[in-house]
């Protein structure tokens, strides 16, 4: 009996070495482990041997079984490993054949992309953002911002009337209003929105996209409108960039300026390597960007204190700055956007370089 | 504001050069747009020259070949030139450009040969040079320059100003009195500490007192706060000499005769206007000041007829009005080439009428420019004073004794208390009340020492403009203190900043059209009234409340938009012609509607997509993406729809709806329990025509609705952590029936087990028979604590099946 086992085991492993693939090995595997195979038989007729026999025949035929079964099991992983690799050589492909199905994304507006950017740098100084209406009263578009009776900007060559009283909003400044109206000091504030003027040429569109801002506490001095622009600018146009205020006039700023931002193009040097002059500055190495300045007297005096915004605001207990950015400029400064018909086309490949 | 260098620097010279001018004036509120050369280049090529010999050309009447000697400039001997202008002669001495002259429009001069005569540059006549208008004639040095010694060689810019640097002024509306070169040089003289000259007006040879000879009425001081006349009598007009004419070519304005030069070029020294009226040509010699008649026609100086209201102003004289106050003259009293007696007048008027009347006229000049920002009555007896002096100069005129001078005195010069921290305060730099009396000084400010800062006394030239404490720390900050302000952050207490709900719902619908593949386009606000009937939409539909602008700047654009449709197709319509196939575009942006309560509009934020072409490219893999037709078609952008929505987790559905330009078949409401967000639907095919667009599909809702409706927080809700049972059925219904309908049908039978059922493919055609079609429905059971089996669930799809067949329904298959 033993014997039997011994050939047996030595007949199935000559089988199984020899055997080259997986299906040739499964077919040994059931010849000589399978139900109705000899080995399992004899194990099976453990039981009606002499009791003399059944330790040692046992032993035997369950070591034979055992013994197999590893061997088929490392056969079995040699030989599908080697399949694998078979199979994985005739499974190539061109990877250089595009995706499919191709599904690109869209992308947003590079104008909405950069108001964003700015609202997300803003809100990362601590300004919430508001919006308010594009149609808008001449009280809080002109008269509670302290522009005078005759301000050249309400003349309607200058800006589109709905009606003697309201006109589309030339600026986003009067939700400076709105917001002092609505909320207590301190506030600070960005107001992102569509504004209008009655100018169509090659630099003005009728209408534009500013971000405006405004901080009011009891002691935001013009030093802190230089630190806050200076991070702005850093984190739109890059870390290397220093900021200039230059004194200017607006009606509702007190003391007032235009804001510089060193030119990121020619590194606030006004010529290029090879000594052409920077076209992007013309070679003053500064570029306008927007307009700010402490907020006038004025204009505190226009918010009427309600239970809103109680305390309300005292000229002589509060002060702070504001400014209005162009998105359109940031954004022509930052891309290259050489014209700004561009932003209104809508040519998907305009569009598409942006997304 | 065009300021000669050379004129400015005769007030203040910084010894600077013009960059570091420029720098300076910039950075202290005077911003330098530009800097022009005025005149000439290459400036050693132009010399005096004394004409030898003058002959007729051989081959041409009109030119003549001169013999011109140079001088030293020439030293082998005179040059010959061929010179077309009909006063040379021999004997004159001549401004003479040699070749490599660069001429004041940038060509540069060669040698020439002028009907076979080489000629070795230019005689000169004024206008050559941009130093006069005229080109009857060349310059004939001797009798422009009588008293100039002139010999041949010498360099031409020696005696003729040749060239000039031109510095373009942003001056900003509060400073009219930098609307004058004085005020410009003052500005100089405060940002570089450079000696300031006195005021050229400072001596006047004219005098006070009354004048005979001449009355001056004004019947509405309100509009005319001070008029003043002086009367100048033996005035010869003539051309003004070289130098004046020049400096107003420089400064932008045409020389006419010396008389009206003289006006200009005094108000372009002090910044008030001025008009020289022939007395002779004023009937009666008494002007008076009145408001004009409704409808009363002038005609200005111009040759234009204006009509006039109420609030303008107009002198006039016995027989009528003679000109438009602070506006333009009339052609009646012009000054002529035989005026003998000038009456001159300078005013000042109201501001705001000036700009009123400017506006309402559409007549801007020089005058009216600065009028319209409010002078000083002080500045009357400036201008006069300058005037006076050119008159006797260039004119010779005899200033008749005293001045007409109505009005009452102005105002005393207000004084301010300029508190020393309170500068600190509002800057965030430190500036010493010693220096800020400096700066003050230096803007013509006069100062007194307090404890605690200045008692600042305000010119009469900045009364309008500094009127608060705050201006004084403005004017003391330009000079010195915003260029060296450190760079700080505010404290920021209590500041966090964030987005509000509806701009985060924003921000995330538009995202999710982006992740659909979707391109944002920016379209305009303005739109054409014909928007509307190309959109079809009928008389009395609300998207015809629209808002309309008084004053539009065409027709085309005179409407608020009511709808995003329009910019959406018409985006589509820019990109088909250029031969885009795919076109998925949204916008996220205002529309606007006239609202019945509030003067503004009802103005809310919309978003609207739209899908035209082919949706899917072409693929090497064949077909397109799996189970998706490559159509814009309801469903196509109802998917994009489904994908905004779904990212808020809404309780959605559409119904069946009509819209204008949509397709009545194809079209349908998007509602969140009652609340309608919007529409969704493919473009009716004679919209779509109208933009020359195949199938387009659209959605627009409103997102201040979907904000609402969205839920600012996302709850936990449990689930399951045994795995659902999944069924499909096939039910034969009529074709009527809606999906929506037999979803919500076998959903309610199915209760608590089955959380979702949805179709999953439709099929019509001849197996299910006339009038019907099958829907396939996904069945999804789950129990919260074990797993359903088959027989588990065997009841509840018996409900099912039987709620179904209540439709009309039967199992398939």
């Amino acid at each position: 009996m033993i014997e039997r086992i011994e050939a047996l085991k030595a007949e199935a492993e000559a089988s199984l070495v020899a055997a080259t693939t997986s299906e040739a090995l499964e077919e040994l595997r059931v010849r000589y482990l399978g139900r109705k195979a000899e080995l399992p038989q004899l194990l099976r007729g453990v039981a009606s041997l002499q009791p003399e026999q059944r330790g040692a025949v046992g032993r035997a035929a369950n070591q034979a079984r055992q013994a197999l079964e590893a061997l088929i099991e490392q056969r079995s992983q040699a030989l599908s490993g080697a399949e694998l690799e078979t199979q994985l050589q005739a499974d190539q492909v061109d990877v250089t054949l595009p995706g499919a199905p191709p599904q690109p994304l869209g992308g947003l507006h590079v104008l909405s992309a950069t108001t964003r950017e700015l609202e997300d740098i803003f809100m990362g100084l601590g300004f919430t953002v508001l919006e308010g209406p594009e149609v808008e009263t001449v009280h809080y578009n002109f008269d509670a911002l302290n522009h005078s009776p005759t301000h050249p900007a309400r003349a309607r060559t200058d800006t589109f009337y709905v009606s003697d009283e309201v006109v589309l909003r030339t600026h986003t400044s009067p939700m400076q209003i709105r917001a002092m109206e609505a909320h207590p000091p301190p506030l600070y504030v960005v107001i992102p929105g569509r504004v209008y003027r009655r100018d169509l040429d090659a630099t003005h569109t009728p209408q534009f996209h500013q971000v405006e801002g405004l901080a009011v506490d009891e002691d935001i001095t013009l030093a802190d409108l230089k630190g806050t622009l200076l991070a702005f600018a850093r984190a739109i146009f890059g870390d290397e960039r220093d900021v200039r205020l230059r004194p200017h006039f607006f009606p509702f700023t007190e003391p007032s300026v235009e804001v510089d931002v060193s030119c990121f193009n020619c590194e606030g040097r006004g010529f290029l390597r090879d000594g052409a002059r920077c076209h992007l500055c013309k070679g003053e190495g500064w570029l306008e960007v927007l307009g700010a300045g402490e907020v006038d007297p004025n204009v505190y005096a226009h918010v009427p204190t309600t239970a809103a915004n109680a305390p309300g605001y005292d000229p002589e207990k509060v002060q702070g700055f504001a400014w209005g950015m162009g998105v359109e400029r940031i954004a022509m400064l930052k891309h290259g956007i050489p014209d700004l018909r561009l932003y209104y086309e809508n040519d998907l490949r305009f569009l598409e370089q942006f997304s | 504001m065009r300021v000669p260098l050379p004129w400015l620097r005769e007030y203040c010279d910084p010894e600077l050069d013009t960059a570091a001018i420029e720098q300076r004036l910039t950075m202290t509120g005077t911003k330098v747009e530009a800097i022009h050369r005025h005149g000439v280049d290459a400036i050693e090529n132009f010399v005096v020259g004394e004409v030898l010999k003058c002959e007729r050309h051989p081959d041409a009447d009109r030119l003549s070949v001169c013999e011109v000697d140079l001088g030293g400039a020439r030293p082998e001997g005179p040059a010959t030139i061929v010179c077309g202008a009909a006063n040379v002669a021999a004997g004159q001495f001549v401004g003479v450009a040699r070749p490599g002259s660069i001429m004041p429009d940038g060509t540069k001069l060669k040698k020439a040969k002028l009907r076979g005569v080489a000629s070795e540059g230019m005689i000169l006549a004024e206008d050559e040079l941009a130093i006069g208008v005229d080109h009857d004639g060349i310059m004939v040095l001797q009798d422009l320059l009588p008293e100039v010694e002139l010999q041949p060689g010498r360099p031409l810019a020696e005696v003729l100003p040749l060239a000039a640097e031109v510095l373009e002024l942003e001056i900003t509306p509060n400073r009219p009195d930098c609307l004058g070169v004085y005020g410009v040089a003052r500005e100089l003289h405060a940002a570089t500490g450079a000696p300031l000259a006195p005021a050229p007006w400072s001596e006047d040879l004219g005098s006070s007192g009354e004048l005979a000879g001449a009355e001056v009425l004004v019947e509405c001081p309100e509009l005319c706060p001070r008029f003043t006349a002086r009367v100048f009598e033996d005035v010869t007009i003539a051309q003004s000499p070289p130098w004046l004419k020049a400096r107003l070519m420089a400064a932008g304005q045409r020389p006419i005769n010396n008389v009206v030069d003289i006006t200009n070029y005094a108000m372009l020294l002090s910044g008030q206007p001025l008009h020289a009226f022939d007395l002779d040509r004023v009937a009666g010699a008494r002007l008076r000041v009145r408001r004009a008649q409704p409808g009363e026609q002038v005609q200005t100086l111009d040759g234009q007829t204006r009509t006039l209201d109420e609030q303008m102003v107009v002198i006039e004289d016995a027989e009528g009005p003679t000109s438009i106050a602070g506006l333009m003259g009339g052609v009646r009293s012009e000054v002529q080439s035989d005026t003998t007696r000038v009456l001159m007048e300078v005013a000042t008027w109201n501001g705001p009428n000036i700009h009123r009347s400017s506006w309402q006229l559409a007549l801007r000049s020089e005058a009216s420019s600065r009028f319209e920002k409010g002078l000083a009555p002080e500045q009357c007896l400036h201008a006069q004073a300058l005037a006076t002096r050119l008159m006797i100069e260039l004119c010779g005129a005899r200033v008749l004794p005293g001045t007409i001078d109505v009005g009452s005195p102005p105002a005393p010069a207000p004084t301010i208390h300029l508190r020393e921290a309170r500068v600190q305060r509002i800057l965030g730099v430190t500036i010493a009340s010693v220096r800020q009396a400096e700066i003050l000084g230096a803007l013509d400010f006069q100062t007194q020492a307090l404890p605690d800062g200045l008692q600042v006394t305000v010119p009469a030239v900045r009364r309008e403009d500094v009127t608060r404490e705050i201006d004084l720390i403005e004017e003391v900050a330009r000079i010195d203190g915003v260029d060296r302000l450190p760079a700080t952050l505010p404290a920021r207490r209590g500041a966090a900043g964030s987005l509000s709900h509806p701009q985060r719902v924003r921000r995330a619908a538009e995202d999710a059209l982006v992740g659909r593949g979707l391109h944002e386009i920016v379209g305009w606000s303005f739109t054409d009234p014909g928007l509307l009937d190309r959109l079809r939409i009928p008389a009395e539909h609300h998207l015809r409340q629209v808002v309309t602008l008084e004053n539009p700047l065409s027709e085309a654009q005179s409407l608020l938009r009511p709808t995003l449709m329009g910019s959406l197709l018409d985006v589509a319509h820019h990109n088909v012609s250029r031969g885009q196939p795919k076109i998925a575009i949204f916008e996220s942006g205002a529309v606007y509607r006239a609202a019945a309560e509030s003067p503004l509009a009802d103005e809310h934020h919309a978003l609207g997509a739209l899908l035209s072409g082919e949706l899917q490219p072409r693929s090497w893999r064949g077909g397109t993406a799996a189970g998706t037709a490559n159509e814009a078609d309801f469903f196509a952008i109802k998917g994009v729809l489904a994908a905004v929505l779904g990212r808020f987790k809404l309780d959605w559905r559409v119904e069946a709806a009509q819209w204008p330009f949509l397709h009545p078949g194809r079209s349908a409401s998007v509602l969140v329990g009652d609340v309608k967000l919007g529409f969704v639907g493919e473009i009716h095919p004679l919209v779509a025509a109208q933009w020359d667009l195949a199938r387009t599909a659209v959605f627009a809702i409103d997102l201040g609705k979907l904000a609402a409706a969205a839920a600012p927080v996302a709850h936990f809700k449990a689930f399951a952590s045994v795995p659902p049972l999944r069924q499909d059925i096939a039910v034969v219904l009529p074709e009527v029936v809606a999906a929506a309908e037999v979803l919500e049908r076998v959903l309610k039978a199915g209760g608590s087990t089955l959380t979702q059922a949805e179709v999953f493919d439709v099929y019509s055609g001849p197996q299910v028979g006339e009038g019907k079609r099958s829907l396939a429905l996904a069945l999804t059971f789950q129990a919260p604590d074990r797993t359903l089996t088959d027989e588990d669930v065997a009841p509840v799809r018996k409900r099912i099946i039987a709620a179904l067949s209540e439709l009309g329904g039967e199992l398939r298959g």
